[in-house]
């Protein structure tokens, strides 16, 4: 089948969801946009019915602490059929972030959306079973935010900066 | 009359509960399925992770780019030398190095032996779980000889570190040639004398026909990927879809399975061995036609100097202070790249901010994906089918927690 162009899918998605779907770029080809937590199950849905975007190939979280809204959820989509990748973005901010669950579309979010609980806080509203998935169940912080350490705080030796960052 | 009565009828249970795991030898790996069991069958379970998470993500973030091939190593430390290559790979990808064909070759011997020893530490297990021994020790002699290659090209076995960005750190030697040759030679003998074993074998056919078949639909839903997504018959292989490291060049079957059992796994993963070996005599072949002693693309802000140079060359010593330091200029740009792992699509997604390590890098882990549904899937089986299916899923503990 012929491949659909990033253009093609940029005019379709656009011309669904107006100024919703926002800031296209394409980093390394491939067609990267951002929506914002209301439409995103709207958006998910058209690409998975109406583009053929069958399957869910990832859902993870990223922590910008100096932005507006600081924690985004990243959603990575193929196209089997015309192999094509798109990558869906939704910031969110840092108190209490809370998103709609993707798991009505596809069983495979369960546990992506348990990690991104798990390591960002991101409350996925709806998930049937949201509980920290890698770390133990007692842990307070949300360990892949940007403010939590990756030594220990305590000791004088291993600061951060110290290891890169 | 002497009836009997039923006190605390509510609080009666009659399901047992059974804690398969986290350390019980049949799961191969540190994995916990909290299991209520009606007598044999499984009525529910609920799988636990994370015994062995080592916050790879977190590190990564604290690394430079060259440090983090060792941490890739540590997933799925059946096939490490895929990671590594689909790690070098990202951030080849993210730098915009184009690595000479000779490279691509070489790094594609080093996947398919990689698959190889993935796939066949999995058949054997699953012969292993199935009552039978004798093909699992057939096979992991080889899978020592394709660890001496390893050995020879990289100097470790196990967790290899093998390549660099941009390349490998030295050309392979004549000794890793002849051994990679002697290898093709001897291993189709011995896989199809394994098959032989179990193939058409009456006991492990019960066994495993049947057992735990997933149609394609509730595959895809699930997001699988890798030898048990094609074992339900879809298509699906990274490196036919989108090949990378010069797969294109190469001609080589997709194997696929119909109904997603136990079994289909089996055939697609003995299948894709000979498919590898294939591909590896296709690369031998082409390596031959390339220009000799070419085993790195020519980008010395990136790739190490000779220490030779290092010692005795101004630029090149600023070059390795730089690349050591982590101080090479890089886009401010995101990338996703994934290989064909062992067990299905591995992908790495990058966020670079121009800093000396990945702003974020988040590993897709097949294993992770792929085992969400064991546990959901379990219900209704019998353990001893439960077991197996855990063995033909191939899970490894190390790429399900990162």
């Amino acid at each position: 089948m012929e491949k659909i162009s990033n253009t093609a899918l940029i005019e379709q998605i656009s011309a669904r969801f107006g100024d919703q779907a926002f800031e296209f770029s394409e980093p390394i080809g491939l067609l990267t946009f951002e929506t914002n937590k209301e439409t995103i199950i709207d958006v998910l849905t058209f690409l998975k019915t109406e583009l053929g975007f069958n399957f869910l190939t990832d859902i993870t979280g990223i922590h910008f602490p100096e932005a507006k809204l600081p924690i985004g959820v990243i959603y990575h989509l193929h196209n089997f059929r015309q192999n094509v990748r798109i990558r869906i973005k939704v910031f969110l901010e840092d108190e209490h972030p809370s998103i709609p669950t993707a798991f009505v579309l596809w069983k495979g979010a369960d546990w992506m959306e348990r990690e991104t609980y798990d390591f960002y806080g991101v409350n996925f509203e709806g998930h049937p079973d949201l509980r920290r998935i890698l770390n133990m169940d007692d842990m307070i912080a949300f360990p892949m935010r940007k403010e939590f350490p990756l030594e220990d705080p305590n000791r004088v030796d291993k600061k951060d900066f110290f290891f890169g960052r | 009359m002497n009836e009997p009565t039923i006190t605390h009828a509510l609080d009666r249970k009659e399901t047992t509960t059974l804690n398969l795991g986290p350390t019980h030898p049949s799961t191969h790996g540190v994995f916990q399925n909290v299991l209520e069991m009606d007598g044999e069958r499984i009525i529910s379970g609920v799988s636990t992770i994370g015994y062995i998470h080592r916050a790879f993500e977190k590190i990564a973030e604290h690394r430079p780019y060259y440090q983090i091939t060792p941490l890739t190593d540590r997933m799925n430390y059946c096939s490490s030398p895929i990671n590594n290559m689909g790690w070098h790979m990202t951030v080849e990808k993210l730098l915009g190095v184009q690595t000479p064909k000779r490279v691509d070759y070489m790094r594609v011997i080093v996947m398919e032996l990689a698959r190889i020893s993935d796939h066949l530490v999995c058949n054997g297990i699953l012969g292993v779980d199935t009552g039978a021994y004798s093909g699992f020790l057939y096979l992991m002699e080889q899978r020592e000889h394709i660890y001496e290659i390893y050995e020879e090209i990289c100097g470790a076995r196990l967790t290899t570190n093998i390549g660099r960005i941009g390349g490998f750190e030295r050309d392979f030697n004549d000794i890793a040639f002849a051994k990679i040759k002697k290898f093709i030679k001897n291993y189709v003998p011995v896989l199809k004398e394994f098959e032989v074993l179990f193939t058409r074998s009456r006991i492990f056919m019960d066994r495993t026909v049947g057992v735990a078949a997933v149609d394609a639909q509730t595959a895809l839903d699930y997001s699988w990927t890798g030898p048990i997504l094609r074992a339900c018959g879809v298509d699906y292989d990274v490196r036919a879809n989108e090949p990378y490291s010069s797969y294109e060049d190469f001609d080589f079957d997709v194997p696929v399975g119909e109904t997603g059992d136990v079994y289909d796994r089996y055939m697609v993963r003995n299948e894709e061995m000979y498919q590898s070996i294939r591909i590896i005599e296709q690369a031998l072949e082409k390596i031959e036609k390339e220009p000799k002693g070419i085993f790195h693309a020519d980008v010395p802000d990136i790739y190490l100097p000779p220490k030779e140079e290092v010692y005795n060359n101004m630029e090149a010593l600023i070059y390795h202070f730089k690349i050591v330091m982590g101080e090479i200029d890089s886009p401010k740009t995101e990338v996703y790249h994934c290989v064909e792992g062992g067990n299905g699509e591995l992908g790495f997604y990058l966020v670079n901010d121009g800093g000396r390590t990945p702003y974020r890098l988040h590993f897709r882990r097949p294993s992770f994906i792929n085992y969400q549904m064991y546990a959901p899937m379990s219900s209704g089986m019998l353990l001893s089918d439960a077991i197996i299916n855990l063995s033909s899923l191939n899970v490894i503990a190390g790429e399900l927690d990162a």
